[in-house]
């Protein structure tokens, strides 16, 4: 029908026609699917939900006498980086916590500050106090090293997150008779409420179930600037149950990306707690989908109903890892703020900003429609269903001590 | 001057104490009693409009606290950042009284004001920090 090249060409002169995936549902209802892929060139999406495996590295240039940081330790604000790299490199994890905090020591334990938070300072063009030790060699000879850094000053600082972007995710109940607070936030005793964390018909990753313009070199939305999958995201899983339509009915494809974090900004990119759990990263990220047949049309389409997610017990199953699911609910019904779980109504909290994702998919359509934005061939596909790619659980066999 | 609506738990080993006198005498501080349960033997409840001069005021809350008693603004003091909040919608259901919807429209989160009675659930649960307690 159309290659990406063409659509291209297309961005340049200005006449590319560019909608939201939210958007398309509508112009499918009321054109067919056939028409409205004649229509269309580009599909944009959006998420913005937390998402742990995030972080960034940083080149923060050599001090005078040199340091090597390498096998020593450092501390941004407190909060505790890798060095485990050459001489001033550093990676610093959205999960990262002050050994002196708290913790779950008083529980449940607030969790005000962490690597989420840093990274979100730095990006607002904050100082951050670096505070580093090492051992000293012949070459490093420097022991000590107390500066604060800011973000243009230092060589690189790059978002590198290793997963992100989860292909559907699930819902998140709690049976036991007393409140448990978890990733999906705090859960009530007796199903007291559902939470869940998914743009739905927004989400990327739903938009492309079989990954057939999403890959390895796609340019995105990353935190408000650009950026690029690298790679198939940690346990993405992509041969879980589907529906029909090619959806995935549990979490299954993931993402990493990458982007020069300067050019990113702070709204896109929060720092978050959660209660009795810990610090982590909200993230924005908007994926354009490429119209190059009426087939990925059609699965852009996709709408809230047609799309499930599972009711996992996370008092017992989800702790143990005990495979399965309560019951089954799509977007519509987790949206409309009440899903019934064995007879019983309950409520549905949200961990993933839907406003937020549907400003993305917009933003993401004023940058390609002003030229700005032009769209990029995977070099590369993602593992796909017929890989055999999956996600394992540890093999735990007892160490020799 | 300052004048706040605040809400007092004394637990039952004060119940039967004078404590209220002695922010008038001590603090010079004028109190309007809204709303009372207070039972010998029981944890009481009390819900003052108090007023008085910035220094008085601060120094009876510390009175106040350093007898013991637990002190919550009311509603109207739970406030919420319009920057911080992302409009995720976590909080909506913890919220006990439908003081925090999501508009059908917008998706965004509304933060009703009037509806909220300050039990401050929402407060430590969300994940942005946006809910505030003003004091």
């Amino acid at each position: 029908m159309r290659t990406i090249k063409e659509i291209n060409a297309k961005i340049k002169k200005g006449d590319v026609v560019v909608v939201t995936a939210e958007e398309v549902i509508d112009l499918v209802a009321k054109k067919g699917v056939k028409k409205a892929a004649q229509e269309v060139d580009v599909v944009t999406t959006g998420t913005f939900g937390p998402m742990c495996s995030s972080g960034a590295y940083f080149n923060i240039g050599h001090s005078k006498p040199r340091i090597k940081l390498g096998g020593g330790t450092c501390t941004l604000n407190g909060v505790p980086v890798y060095t485990g790299f050459a001489a001033v490199d550093i990676y610093l994890g959205a999960t990262a916590l002050a050994d002196d905090d708290p913790r779950n020591k008083i529980y449940p334990g607030e969790f005000k500050y962490g690597g989420g938070h840093v990274i979100q300072e730095l990006v607002a063009g904050k100082n951050a106090h670096l505070e580093a030790s090492a051992y000293g060699t012949d070459c490093y000879p420097r022991k000590k090293l107390s500066t604060h850094i800011n973000i243009k000053d230092i060589n690189e600082a790059v978002l590198f997150n290793i997963r992100n972007c989860y292909q559907n995710y699930n819902i998140a109940v709690n049976l036991s008779d007393k409140p448990i607070y978890t990733y999906m936030g705090m859960l009530k005793p007796n199903l007291g409420n559902a939470n869940y964390c998914s743009a739905g018909q927004l989400s990327p990753l739903l938009k492309d179930p079989y990954y057939k313009t999403i890959g390895v070199g796609t340019k995105i939305f990353l935190g408000g600037g650009i950026g690029y999958v690298s790679w198939h995201g940690t346990q993405h899983n992509p041969s879980v149950k589907r529906k029909e339509n090619g959806i995935p009915q549990a979490p299954a494809g993931t993402l990493a990306v990458i982007g020069d974090l300067k050019q990113m900004k702070p709204e896109w990119l929060v720092g978050v707690s959660m209660l009795g759990y810990g610090v982590t990263l909200n993230v924005g990220i908007g994926v354009p989908i490429p119209i190059l047949d009426e087939e990925i049309l059609k699965y852009t389409a996709a709408r809230d109903e047609e799309i499930y997610a599972q009711v996992v017990d996370y008092s017992e199953a989800y702790p143990q890892a005990v495979p399965g699911s309560l019951a089954e609910a799509n977007y519509a019904q987790l949206k409309s703020g009440k899903i019934t779980v064995k007879g019983k109504e309950i409520p549905t909290g949200n961990l993933s900003s839907y406003s937020k994702a549907v400003e993305i998919a917009e933003q993401l359509k004023a940058w390609i429609k002003k030229g700005d934005f032009t769209l990029t061939e995977a070099v590369a596909a993602l593992p796909g269903v017929e890989s055999g790619y999956t996600f394992k659980p540890l093999k735990e066999s007892p160490s020799i001590s | 001057m300052v004048s706040k609506k605040i809400v007092l738990h004394f637990p039952s080993k004060l119940v039967d104490q004078p404590i209220v006198y002695k922010l008038v005498k001590d603090f010079d501080l004028q109190f309007n009693i809204l709303k009372a349960s207070v039972t010998s033997g029981e944890e009481g409840l009390m819900v003052l409009e108090l007023t008085g001069k910035k220094e008085n005021f601060d120094q009876g809350i510390e009175y106040l606290k350093s007898c013991g008693v637990k002190i919550q603004p009311l509603s109207k003091d739970v406030v919420r950042d319009e920057v911080k909040c992302t409009h995720c919608g976590v909080c909506i259901p913890i919220c006990p009284t439908g003081a925090l919807i999501v508009d059908p429209k917008t998706r965004k989160v509304i933060f009703h004001n009037d509806k909220c009675i300050a039990c401050e659930l929402c407060v430590p649960i969300c994940p942005p920090r946006a809910m505030e307690v003003k004091f």
